[in-house]
């Protein structure tokens, strides 16, 4: 496989995201992203893992719409990126919250700059407000939620738009760990009930291995795509069982002795 | 009994009683044969106030002040904020600002009075270059200074420039805009006063001036005492308008 490196998923599957050969270079010369190609299978959760530096982010935030590649072009369904676009929708690692609006009108913010009237909106948002697990707090305000509360109403804005493709960008890293569990636990049932594709940015290889039904590795210097793997992991037994399964252990344990040379 | 002594208003109190406890006691040295003690200008503030005297003299301050503040509130405020957008108008108008900011403006009152001569004009124009400043150089920097990332949320979902602005830039500046809201009326105070001594004579300010030169200091101290009182019952009803309007988070926390 070529320093370019390619990712395909399974045969049949349907590709939702394509990124074709994509370079960003930001303005002052740093190379973020050097010719990568990679695919995101629909309906399914793919992590981008990688240390710091291998541009994780940048890539995710092209795909977003949110930068410009500088070559390469990335497409969803079959459709160019030029922008932002109704059929994706971001969660972010700081939330993005308004900290003068409710949960409520935190959750229905898309649909409030889609300029939906406000019954109908909030209608919508209080189904995915429950979806979440925050019913009952509607009316708060962010700075009385704890940060996995916090983040359950970013991904709550995210899901009220009803978008295909889901960006999140490590949407648990600024979430203490046992939140982190229990959210990372919540993310499958929502990647099982939702039936749409996520992009899922993170530096954690269990949460990684745990969350995803395949796991892009990244590498930093030339950025590249150094393996998809498909963790192979039994979704029928307890969340317990899962963490301590040889499977899911073997594949961290692998995954880690890919990436130790390039934590220094 | 522990938590009433440390009750922010029990300490708000005790601040209180400090400073005009010691202006009492400096007054009954006395420091100065020109200084009243806190009793006098009390007992001066109430005669001034039960005789007419000092309420008839207000409109004449609050003319200006309030003209001049409104229109350095909102043309500040929309000089910052498209300064805060557009970098072109920043490198136009941010050193104009930061100058006017450290300059000493009332060194400027004579050529004003040369210029718009004694009236309503030149006191309008003094309480703006005062509070004009701290206004825009607040409401730059707090536009300027906006999260990226709730822009981008902003983006992301599809906002239009317009709504980004309206509903996530201006909410979000709307806490450092409100501090040069209230640093700029206290400079407005300020002026006002200012253009009452050096321009001509009239309102609180003559007041002032004339109890001064009859030797009545403690109807002089009365009406400085009554115009800070004001000033700080103005600042504080901008800061309860901030909470209303833009930040109902913040009434959750108090």
């Amino acid at each position: 496989m070529s320093a370019a490196a390619e990712a395909v998923s399974n045969n049949a599957q349907q590709i939702a995201v394509e990124v074709e050969h994509v370079t960003k270079i930001y303005p002052g010369g740093v190379e973020a992203l050097n010719d990568m190609t990679i695919h995101f299978p629909k309906g399914e959760l793919t992590s981008l893992l990688g240390p710091s530096g291998c541009g994780k982010t940048t890539l995710l935030k092209i795909i977003a719409g949110l930068l410009k590649p500088t070559a390469g072009k990335v497409t969803v369904n079959g459709v160019d990126v030029t922008g932002p676009g109704k059929e994706r929708a971001f969660v972010f690692q700081d939330f993005a919250l308004m900290p003068w609006a409710s949960v409520m009108r935190n959750a229905a913010f898309g649909l409030e700059l889609q300029g939906m009237n406000k019954s109908e909106r909030e209608a919508i948002a209080e189904k995915y407000i429950d979806v979440v697990g925050l019913k009952g707090y509607e009316n708060l305000y962010p700075h009385e939620l704890s940060g996995g509360m916090r983040q359950r109403v970013g991904l709550a804005r995210a899901l009220a738009v009803n978008a295909e493709v889901l960006l999140m960008d490590e949407p648990f890293s600024a979430v203490d760990e046992q939140t982190r569990r229990k959210f990372q636990e919540d993310i499958l049932e929502v990647v099982d009930d939702e039936q749409k594709t996520f992009i899922f940015v993170t530096h954690s290889i269990e949460e990684a291995v745990y969350v995803s039904q395949s796991i892009a590795l990244l590498l930093p210097r030339p950025s590249r795509v150094s393996e998809i793997i498909r963790p192979a992991i039994r979704r029928d037994i307890s969340p317990d069982a899962i963490r301590r399964d040889p499977v899911y252990l073997d594949i961290v344990e692998r995954i880690w002795q890919g990436l130790r040379t390039y934590v220094e | 009994m522990s938590s009433f002594l440390v009750h922010p208003l029990t300490l708000r109190l005790v601040s209180v009683v400090i400073a005009f406890g010691t202006w009492e006691y400096l007054g009954r040295i006395p420091i100065s044969p020109a200084f009243p003690t806190f009793l006098e200008t009390m007992t001066a503030l109430w005669g001034m106030l039960m005789d007419g005297s000092m309420i008839s003299v207000y409109p004449a301050t609050f003319q200006p002040l309030l003209i001049g503040l409104i229109i350095s509130s909102i043309l500040g405020i929309a000089c910052g904020v498209f300064m805060g957008l557009n970098h072109k108008a920043e490198w136009f108008g941010a050193p104009v600002f930061i100058v006017l900011q450290s300059a000493p403006l009332a060194a400027l009152i004579p050529l004003l009075t040369f210029a718009y001569g004694i009236g309503l004009t030149s006191k309008i124009i003094t309480v703006c270059i005062m509070s004009m400043p701290v206004i825009v150089l607040n409401a730059y920097t707090a536009v300027r200074h906006t999260p990226t990332s709730m822009i981008e949320m902003g983006e992301s979902y599809l906002g239009s420039r317009r709504q980004i602005i309206m509903k996530i830039i201006i909410p979000a500046a709307s806490p450092v805009i409100y501090a040069g809201l209230r640093l700029g009326a206290a400079m407005g105070f300020i002026g006002a006063i200012l253009a009452e001594l050096l321009i001509t004579p009239t309102g609180i300010g003559d007041l002032i001036t004339y109890n001064q030169s009859i030797a009545e200091y403690d109807k002089m101290y009365a009406a400085i005492f009554s115009i800070m009182v004001f000033a700080v019952l103005f600042i504080e009803i901008l800061e309860r308008t901030e909470y209303i309007f833009f930040r109902p988070d913040k009434r959750v926390t108090q």
